[in-house]
């Protein structure tokens, strides 16, 4: 299994959509051949289609915000005294997270393709939320389908969603969170699939959504490289990219466009969530080596039982509660291109209060779990390293969940 | 010998009605009572799908969905699933049994595993949901080396040029999704242009049986009774699911909802 050079690695999946032969691929029911297939055409066809990518790189700038900004964090560094520490700040982006790319590339191949419905999941509800805004904007109906347990547990997303109009459907099954949100929607999706396009949350599900939602949050490494040429002259010789996996679409968006570097320059390090301290329970089927499987439309690695029942996952952050995790992942994990490893909750709870304590940065909890590991890293490492961490959300989303958790101090507004 | 699904088609005809077709969720509520529901049905139904319970399906509805997570909730594994069809098989040898489910279940239990433990224990027929053609060619192939009929799913949204691929490799029975919707929706679209989807699809191969599904119930089940067959689930796990609500035998109140789904196509 090889990477292959000079070509983006979404484009590295065989016909049948797996990349690395085995990781991917359409494992979907007879009805949504066809509205995959459909998809795939034209998102074939506009992903080189000069007036597209001008209307998206609008967007992009206009609505988006690009460029987010790329920023050092020198407290910390000093705190730390190792590696230098910076940071993009991805949640400047409008709406507060990574989420607004690929919610804003599926509103424009929507509209294109002529449907006046889109559906989405979310755990975390960012993907909800800027699916909602994007909807708003591109004049589209929405619904957004969320586990019961999210929508307790993330209600100022659930509420800026209402705001926006869409119909925030909760879903009830298994655990109630993330995996049974992502089912739920494909299931209306299959009875649906005529006037209704499918915006899937991360770089999940049949291949064609793991390619369109990786290729819109590639914006991230587009500008961090611009930005790191601004800053250094070069993309610097000792370069270490942190990033929170959940489903794994900010974290791809974050190293794309550091692909074909040799890893002794650009490391990729991607953290997921190890769940509570205390329980058996997590959502990081890299880094404990769960076993291949297939779960919402592809094979990777994911957490289930000895008879392929997929299994509850447990993390303080809804937003990396996912058992499964992109093929795109799978794929880099198995070339070894990129590290894994896990963070627990209560390593992103004291991350965050580091982070907040010296800098004017209030990572949500799910990078929380990436600045953990950079954190710690970082220590051990010397000042001609650049760490930079992705700060993929903003924490007002968590005030609930961090004021239970560390007191109220931890939740006053910058 | 031919496969006792074929055997049911021909018997069906030569009776001038099309064949029943039941599905119910393997251990649902309970291993033993599943086994005693197939064996009661089995009167009345021409040919049994056994769900094979899975907990996150992308393409079943609430009754299905409930009854899935009843039986696994209660403890059932792919080992008790071939038990059943094992116990189920010593008294009625002939009648046709087909496992239904998502291919994980059959990943994890590994490809060849999973066809040796069918024929032992005497599975004639898989439908596997989220495998499509042509991701299913290699293990469909496998299927009838073992003389298993890998059933292949068509549905309205299926190209009339792909419809032709797919017979062209399909072993000697369909599947018609007879709407866009998961299992156990509404019936939204008239049995009329069902009919006529389903004679287009006939067209291209009239040999292969193909029998119609998703959205039938006792209502319905009538007015598209001239199909080769019919097949009925979501109806019976709410039908399940309420006996259980009401204290009831699910046994007595499947068999009696089989019965009458029966009488309204001879």
């Amino acid at each position: 299994m090889k990477i292959k050079k000079n070509i983006p690695l979404i484009d590295q999946a065989n016909k049948l959509g797996f990349w690395g032969g085995k990781f991917g691929g359409n494992y979907v029911p007879e009805t949504l051949k066809k509205p995959i297939e459909d998809l795939e055409t034209l998102f074939n066809k506009l992903k080189n289609d000069k007036k597209f990518l001008a209307e998206r790189d609008k967007y992009f700038k206009d609505w988006v915000g690009a460029p987010t900004r790329f920023i050092k964090l020198e407290n910390l560094t000093n705190h730390v005294g190792g590696a230098q520490i910076w940071s993009k700040v991805v949640s400047d982006a409008n709406g507060g997270a990574h989420k607004i790319y690929n919610a804003t590339v599926h509103c424009l191949l929507a509209k294109r393709s002529g449907k006046k419905f889109i559906i989405g999941d979310t755990g975390a509800g960012y993907a909800g939320k800027m699916l909602s805004m994007a909807a708003k904007k591109f004049g589209l109906k929405c619904k957004i389908f969320m586990g019961a347990k999210d929508i307790a547990r993330q209600q100022p997303n659930v509420k800026a969603m209402k705001k926006n109009g869409a119909e925030v459907i909760p879903v009830y099954s298994g655990s109630q969170t993330l995996v049974d949100a992502v089912s739920e929607c494909m299931r209306y999706w299959v009875a649906n699939c005529d006037t209704t396009a499918m915006c899937v949350g991360s770089t999940v599900g049949p291949a064609v959504f793991v390619r369109i939602c990786g290729w819109s949050t590639s914006q991230i490494s587009r500008e961090l490289k611009v930005q790191l040429i601004d800053e250094f002259g070069s993309v610097p010789k000792k370069l270490k990219l942190y990033n929170c996996v959940g489903g794994g679409s900010s974290s791809f968006g974050f190293w794309n466009e550091f692909m074909d570097y040799d890893k002794k320059q650009c490391e990729f390090i991607g953290v997921e969530a190890g769940g509570p301290s205390r329980s058996r329970k997590h959502a990081a089927p890299l880094t404990y080596g769960s076993k291949i499987g297939i779960l919402h439309g592809a094979a990777q690695y994911v957490n289930q039982d000895a008879d392929g029942q997929i299994e509850e996952t447990e993390s303080i952050s809804a937003g990396l509660d996912y058992p499964g995790i992109s093929p795109l992942h799978c794929f880099l994990k198995d070339t070894k291109r990129a590290r894994y490893t896990a963070a627990s909750d209560e390593d992103a709870l004291s991350a965050y209060k580091t982070v907040t304590k010296f800098e004017k940065l209030r990572p949500s909890l799910e990078p929380s779990h990436a600045f953990s590991v950079a954190i710690k890293e970082a220590k051990k490492l010397n000042k001609d390293t650049i760490v930079i961490v992705n700060s993929c959300g903003d924490a007002y989303k968590d005030r609930e969940i961090l004021k239970k958790r560390l007191g109220k101090k931890y939740v006053e507004p910058n | 010998m031919l496969n006792p699904i074929s055997l049911a088609f021909k018997k069906a005809k030569k009776e001038n009605r099309a064949a029943l077709l039941t599905y119910t969720v393997a251990g649902d509520s309970s291993k033993k009572q599943s086994l005693d529901i197939l064996k009661s049905i089995s009167k009345d139904a021409d040919i049994l799908e056994l769900g094979v319970p899975h907990n996150t399906p992308v393409a079943d509805g609430s009754q299905i969905q409930t009854s899935a997570y009843r039986a696994i909730k209660n403890g059932i594994k792919m080992n008790d699933i071939f038990k059943i069809v094992k116990e189920f098989k010593k008294s009625n040898k002939n009648k046709p049994i087909i496992l239904m489910g998502y291919f994980n279940m059959i990943f994890q239990y590994g490809e060849n595993k999973f066809l040796n433990k069918c024929n032992t224990s005497g599975v004639n027929g898989l439908i596997v949901v989220d495998l499509p053609w042509p991701e299913n060619k290699d293990f469909a192939k496998k299927c009838k080396k073992k003389s298993i009929y890998f059933i292949q799913l068509l549905s309205p949204t299926t190209t009339k040029q792909r419809l032709k691929k797919i017979i062209k490799d399909s072993h000697p029975m369909n599947y018609f999704i007879s709407m866009l919707s998961t299992t156990g929706g509404k019936l939204k679209v008239s049995p009329n242009s069902i009919l006529k989807n389903y004679t287009e699809i006939k067209k291209i191969d009239p040999k292969k049986e193909t029998a119609i599904g998703f959205g039938i119930t006792e209502k319905t089940i009538g007015k598209l009774k001239s199909a080769d067959g019919l097949v009925v689930g979501s109806a019976i796990c709410k039908e399940i699911s309420k006996s259980l609500k009401h204290r009831q035998n699910p046994v007595t109140n499947v068999s009696k909802l089989v019965k009458k789904l029966k009488s309204k196509i001879l």
